[in-house]
């Protein structure tokens, strides 16, 4: 892989880092009221993908959704304000931490009801493909939501009309506390069920964000030439709670042994070590970097901070599109 | 120019002219191009003007396709889903409720939702509590939807290109036994106002608030009303939500009486909500306590046997005006109804099955 290319997919999960643990450092506060699923762990699969395509591309996401969005691009002050509720927000506050969105780089939304925007994203290929543009769309999924009936409607369609979706799914084995064993049959991977279904589908390593990359590029590319969709299964690790700034591994539902040994794994340690030792970036490139991007985020929660709410009127406001 | 048209062929007229109109307007359905009968005929002959893209048979999969219409819908499409049955619908609140309704708010109004939903109300000929449900209330609950029930083939037409360009979910609500009906539609383009009310019929004694086929009973209600020198005035709802509620309070106050005539369940309902409506801003213009004929609490029997006495017909509707101005009831024969066809059929031409 080439430098920038490395450079670029370390910065994209850096950020990521940066802003779930900002949140959850500040989350106690109490000023972001809404509810937030983090992504501390799991940055790897959407640095990945989203660097795989463009704005033109589009993409959805569901209840975890702030490392898609950063990673498409989306901006960073307008989901630090949505979650503070401020009419600043990507939503103007209306939507909060699970409803993030922004068109400008064709981040088409997220919702938090397992599997709904699959069929959404699929629904927005098959219109490019109806309108005959050459877009990709991304499709980020967990693990429950191959459980959803919609899930297998949506896949079924995308191979019946051969669309540019790449579908991606972070198995991170957990449903909140439902562990993969008690709803899925462990003879069985998720990649070769949606294999079953007639589409090209591949499982990488969730943590390891070149891996990612490469197989992202070639789903992309095989949507993008006609070749229809991919599924893609990565997985992963959730480090925090399902919900909330908190560790819980004390709940009982995983070891703490587990949890450790994927922490050994960190998706951005482990590209951090190999940039260091290939010479790619001194160890001082990477402090100013991370700087850097701090400061972004520090900007960001200032901004956040010191927008207003809005205003009563809003409340009636756009419950009908003109 | 206006000629009489029957409000199936309405129905196609307004599908044909949205899609010859805007490219980005597709059709998807369960059998759409396969049906021999063009789902009542209403989409007869388009599949070969506009092909199989625009004119859509779909997997048999209700909640995702209806997914696929709303992402579409994202990107510059304007889909029109059919079920040829409204129950089917059923499997796709998901995406209707939490997704197609809720978007354009929750997003702070970064998109809009152009996509229509044409759902049939079956009745009759036994069809039964899964083919015959009328679930208006429910999707007429729901904020950010949008619920029409054209009961002419004028309406028919205006409102689905009304639908059609509208830029939000649309549940459009047609009922089987209005699809055969005649009625002067003009040619060409024009559209219904989604959310304007139409007086069917004037009158000065009592106001009928119906929907759908149920301002067809209620017309026959008043014909024989008048014969009495009762004056009922038959409003057409025409648009549940959002629903025209000066137009019914005005009709209302003039007349002081109301009955809300909805072909649907009681409890909770549509007719609820006009009477509600009506309490709560001119009790006091009301000469006589508000009414509601509507079924009964019930799922719909299959037997013509009990369905017969489950649909509420004029006769109902004329002893409810009855009783409220203080008139004994009547009975059919009293006044001289004589039914052509069987009460489980639309007409006598009917043979069955739908």
């Amino acid at each position: 892989m080439n430098p920038a290319m490395a450079r670029d997919l370390y910065i994209r999960m850096l950020r990521i880092r940066l802003v779930e643990e900002k949140i959850a450092e500040l989350y106690p506060e109490q000023q972001m009221r809404c509810p937030v699923h983090l992504s501390v762990g799991q940055e790897a699969v959407a640095a990945g993908v989203c660097a795989a395509v463009g704005s033109e591309d589009y993409a959805v996401s569901s209840h975890r959704s702030h490392a898609h969005y950063l990673a498409k691009g989306g901006d960073l002050r307008a989901m630090m304000a949505e979650l503070y509720g401020r009419v600043t927000g990507c939503c103007k506050g209306k939507g909060g931490s699970m409803h993030l969105i922004d068109r400008s780089v064709g981040f088409l939304g997220a919702v938090p009801i397992v599997g709904s925007t699959i069929p959404i994203g699929v629904g927005a290929a098959f219109g490019t493909f109806l309108r005959k543009e050459r877009r990709v769309t991304v499709v980020f999924l967990g693990d429950g939501a191959t459980e959803e009936g919609v899930f297998h409607e949506a896949v079924n369609f995308a191979v019946l009309r051969q669309l540019p979706v790449v579908f991606v799914c972070e198995n991170n084995f957990f449903s909140v506390y439902s562990s993969l064993a008690v709803r899925q049959p462990s003879t069985r991977e998720i990649y070769e069920l949606a294999r079953g279904y007639g589409l090209e589908s591949r499982q990488g390593d969730g943590n390891d964000v070149e891996a990612v990359y490469g197989l992202a590029k070639a789903a992309v590319h095989r949507a993008r030439t006609g070749g229809g969709p991919t599924f893609l299964e990565f997985k992963t690790y959730r480090w925090r709670e399902h919900c909330g700034p908190h560790y819980d591994n004390h709940l009982g539902y995983r070891s703490e042994q587990e949890f450790e040994e994927w922490k050994r794994r960190c998706p951005i340690a482990r590209l951090k070590q190999r940039l260091l030792q290939q010479g790619v970036e001194t160890q001082q490139d990477l402090d100013k970097l991370e700087a850097t991007l701090a400061d972004e985020v520090e900007e960001a929660v200032a901004f956040a901070k010191a927008s207003p709410f809005p205003e009563l009127q809003l409340l009636g406001e756009h419950l009908y599109a003109p | 120019m206006t000629r009489d048209v029957k409000f199936f062929q309405a129905i196609n007229e307004a599908t044909d002219l949205c899609m010859a109109r805007d490219p980005s307007v597709y059709l998807m359905g369960l059998h759409v191009p396969a049906d021999p009968k063009g789902v009542f005929g209403t989409v007869s002959g388009l599949r070969k003007k506009y092909g199989p893209d625009r004119m859509m048979d779909m997997p048999t999969s209700e909640n995702g396709m209806t997914g696929v219409a709303v992402g579409s819908a994202l990107v510059g499409m304007r889909p029109i889903m059919v079920h040829q049955r409204i129950e089917f619908a059923l499997l796709a609140v998901e995406q209707i409720i939490n997704q197609a309704a809720n978007w354009h708010y929750m997003f702070g109004g970064c998109d809009a939702m152009p996509l229509v939903l044409r759902l049939i109300i079956g009745r009759g000929w036994g069809q039964g509590p899964q083919h015959s449900q009328s679930l208006q209330a429910m999707f007429a609950h729901i904020p950010g939807l949008k619920v029409v029930m054209p009961a002419t083939p004028h309406d028919a037409k205006g409102l689905l290109i009304a639908a059609v360009e509208d830029n939000n979910p649309v549940i459009y609500l047609e009922h089987r036994w209005l699809h055969n009906i005649f009625g002067p539609v003009p040619e060409g383009h024009y559209t219904v106002p989604i959310g304007k009310a139409r007086k069917a019929r004037p009158g000065r004694d009592v106001t009928v608030v119906a929907t759908s086929y149920m301002v067809l009973e209620s017309l026959r209600a008043a014909d024989l009303l008048a014969r009495d020198g009762i004056e009922a005035e038959v409003v057409d709802v025409r648009t549940l939500r959002p629903l025209d509620t000066e137009y019914i309070l005005e009709s209302v106050t003039r007349t002081g009486r109301v009955v809300a005539v909805d072909g649907a369940w009681r409890s909770v309902g549509f007719a609820a909500e006009i009477l509600a409506l009506v309490a709560e801003r001119i009790y006091g213009a009301l000469k006589a306590a508000p009414k509601r004929v509507t079924f009964p609490d019930l799922p719909s029997p299959s037997t013509p046997a009990l369905a017969q006495h489950f649909y509420p017909r004029a006769v109902h509707i004329v002893n409810e005006v009855r009783t409220m101005l203080g008139l004994k009831e009547v009975t059919e024969e009293q006044l001289g109804i004589q039914h052509e066809s069987p009460l489980d059929v639309p007409d006598k031409a009917f043979t069955g099955p739908f």
